[in-house]
């Protein structure tokens, strides 16, 4: 009976400290800005310059954290999608973001603290190569049913979208793809390769000239 | 007394298409008894006399139809026959030794007389029409390829109707026609396109920037449902057959997916997360609030589709495995069934065809709703996901 109470009482105090360090984790949100959904973007960005990746690390100031827009848990912004891009009149670069692909939680569409910086470099390079395009790919590990996927790697894409133009990315320079979990980036079955699947690509599309 | 009389089918098998005819399914399907089976429901039967494909096809259309085959003494009605070039079958009651039927088929292949027959069997048995001689459509995957496929009910004489060389998701038919909706990547991106396998006429039906994909299309065939983002958020539209006439049904932040109809036209069940979890809500397919389906004992529900009756519907609960559940129509406590994702009624209201997941791949499956019995539809190489039954 004591020790039962005991342990009842070891696990609660370990909940609590575990809790208060969890907390101590999460960054404290800028203050919210109630969210009517966007309908045009800020405007374009600074002068044509070929400027440097900025790293995942890239300090550009941010001055909205979209998570803060959302009420509750996870829900996109909404921000209408430009035209569709015709990947013909692009050169198609996967490369130059490979090392700025984010990883998110188990279905949710949230861009993680951890990755914001990746995200933020993105934005520097579009605003430094003003006449180059964004397609953000979005995809999901395989625990969840192929058309709710679909529609959850839609909404990761969507979530980084909305991300890039709080950071004043014009909403008609990156658009957004789907493939939700055909096309896993581990073949695996574990949470190894579930980790490395539920993730947003950056495809960078420099106009053929 | 023997009521002999020739029945000569007329032609059923409507010729598919005949741009490529990889037979990628075998008709051996692999008998496979789940452990939840409803013994106390299976009726049955024995089989004798026939041989061959003829034995194989009838044994697997009765059993998911809901008989079991057992020794002749024991049998509640004994079924007799052969198939020497064609088939001819007769259904006898075992205790008062009445003849309940006797059919000779002079038309089409065996395969096909053999459907004929279990379709005739299950209507004087059960009082309901066969399924035998019906279509799926389903998402193939072979060496990393997918294609839309067509195949008889059973996963027999399978047929890719696309060739994209692309990702292609969503297949539905069109009720009543030879017609389906699909998505497919071809353009890199996802669009909605219909498939008229008469006439092999494809048409774009949705073609925006971001999400076109679940399509659903309505009971007189005339409107779409779907799932698309151009809007910012993946949300459920109803155009028309062709595409026009667009119209947004959902006016969520969270994601929707998997839309499907009522049987009367009325109605869009639909996949939301907007409460947080997702689940099913009910919308009027001409718009207002969205009602949450109450599928008590099993949430993260997906998937749903409406039972042709009306009665039911049945979807994914998505679990560490995920499981076909179904629950009445108007809401209440959802049953579990099986194993498995991805569920399509039958015209019968009482089978459904879905996917399970088996080391690394996918297969088909029939589900008895009544009995719960299990039975693979697929066994060679490839994986087979999202299949849709022709209603």
């Amino acid at each position: 009976m004591n020790s039962a109470l005991f342990s009842k009482f070891l696990a609660l105090s370990l909940i609590l400290t575990v809790g208060a360090v969890g907390c101590k984790k999460i960054p404290r949100a800028p203050t919210p800005i109630p969210g009517p959904t966007r309908t045009t973007g800020p405007g374009p960005g600074p002068a044509p310059s070929s400027g440097p990746i900025v790293g995942p690390g890239g300090t550009v100031p941010v001055d909205v954290d979209p998570r803060s827009i959302r009420p509750g848990n996870d829900l996109t912004g909404g921000t209408k999608l430009g035209g569709r891009e015709e990947l013909d009149n692009f050169l198609v670069d996967r490369e130059t973001f490979k090392q700025q692909t984010v990883y998110f939680e188990f279905d949710r569409s949230t861009v993680q603290p951890a990755d914001k910086g990746k995200v933020e470099a993105v934005a520097a390079y579009l605003k430094s190569n003003p006449t180059h395009k964004l397609l953000i790919e979005g995809h999901c590990d395989e625990r969840g049913t192929p058309e709710y996927n679909r529609s959850l790697g839609e909404r990761r894409a969507l979530s980084v979208r909305e991300y890039l133009i709080a950071l004043g990315i014009a909403p008609e320079r990156a658009s957004t793809v789907s493939f939700g979990e055909d096309k896993p980036a581990v073949l695996s079955s574990d949470e190894t390769a579930w980790t490395k699947n539920r993730r947003g690509e950056f495809v960078l599309l420099k106009p053929k000239t | 007394m023997n009521f002999l009389y020739l029945r000569t089918l007329t032609t059923l098998i409507a010729v598919l298409l005949a741009v490529s005819s990889a037979k990628v399914v075998s008709a051996e399907a692999k008998i496979e008894i789940d452990k939840d089976v409803d013994a106390s429901k299976l009726i049955p039967i024995s089989l004798s006399g026939f041989t061959g494909e003829a034995q194989v096809v009838l044994k697997f259309d009765l059993e998911v139809a809901g008989f079991t085959t057992v020794s002749a003494e024991t049998a509640q009605f004994n079924i007799t026959g052969s198939n020497n070039g064609q088939l001819e079958g007769r259904v006898t009651d075992r205790i008062n030794k009445a003849t309940l039927l006797s059919v000779r088929y002079t038309d089409a292949n065996l395969r096909t007389q053999a459907h004929a027959f279990a379709d005739e069997v299950v209507q004087k048995l059960t009082g309901k029409p066969g399924i035998a001689r019906t279509k799926i459509a389903f998402k193939g995957e072979r060496s990393n390829k997918s294609e839309i496929y067509v195949a008889d009910y059973d996963g027999a004489n399978a047929i890719a109707v696309t060739s994209d060389g692309a990702i292609v998701a969503a297949p539905c038919w069109t009720p009543g026609r030879r017609m389906l909706y699909y998505t497919s990547y071809k353009s890199g991106f996802p669009d909605i396109y219909s498939h008229d396998l008469a006439s092999r006429e494809r048409k774009v039906v949705a073609k925006h920037p971001g999400l076109n994909t679940s399509a659903a299309v309505s009971p007189d065939g005339k409107r779409v449902a779907m799932i698309l983002s151009k809007d910012g958020n993946p949300e459920v539209y109803i155009c028309d057959a062709t595409g026009g006439n667009e119209k947004r049904l959902t006016n969520t932040r969270a994601d929707e997916s998997s839309p499907c109809w009522s049987p009367d036209g009325s109605t869009i069940c639909v996949v939301s997360s907007k409460d947080g979890i997702p689940s099913l809500y009910l919308v009027s397919a001409n718009g207002g609030e969205m009602r949450r389906l109450r599928t008590a004992g099993v949430p993260r529900a997906t998937e749903p589709e409406w039972s042709p009756d009306g009665k039911w519907i049945i979807f994914t609960a998505m679990w560490r495995e995920f499981a076909i559940c179904k629950v009445p129509a108007q809401g209440g406590t959802a049953e579990v069934l099986t194993t498995g994702e991805d569920p399509s009624w039958a015209p019968n209201s009482r089978t459904v065809i879905f996917s399970r997941r088996v080391k690394g791949r996918r297969v088909l499956s029939l589900l008895d709703v009544q009995t719960k019995r299990v039975k693979d539809v697929t066994e060679s190489s490839g994986s087979y996901s999202q299949p849709s039954w022709a209603k």
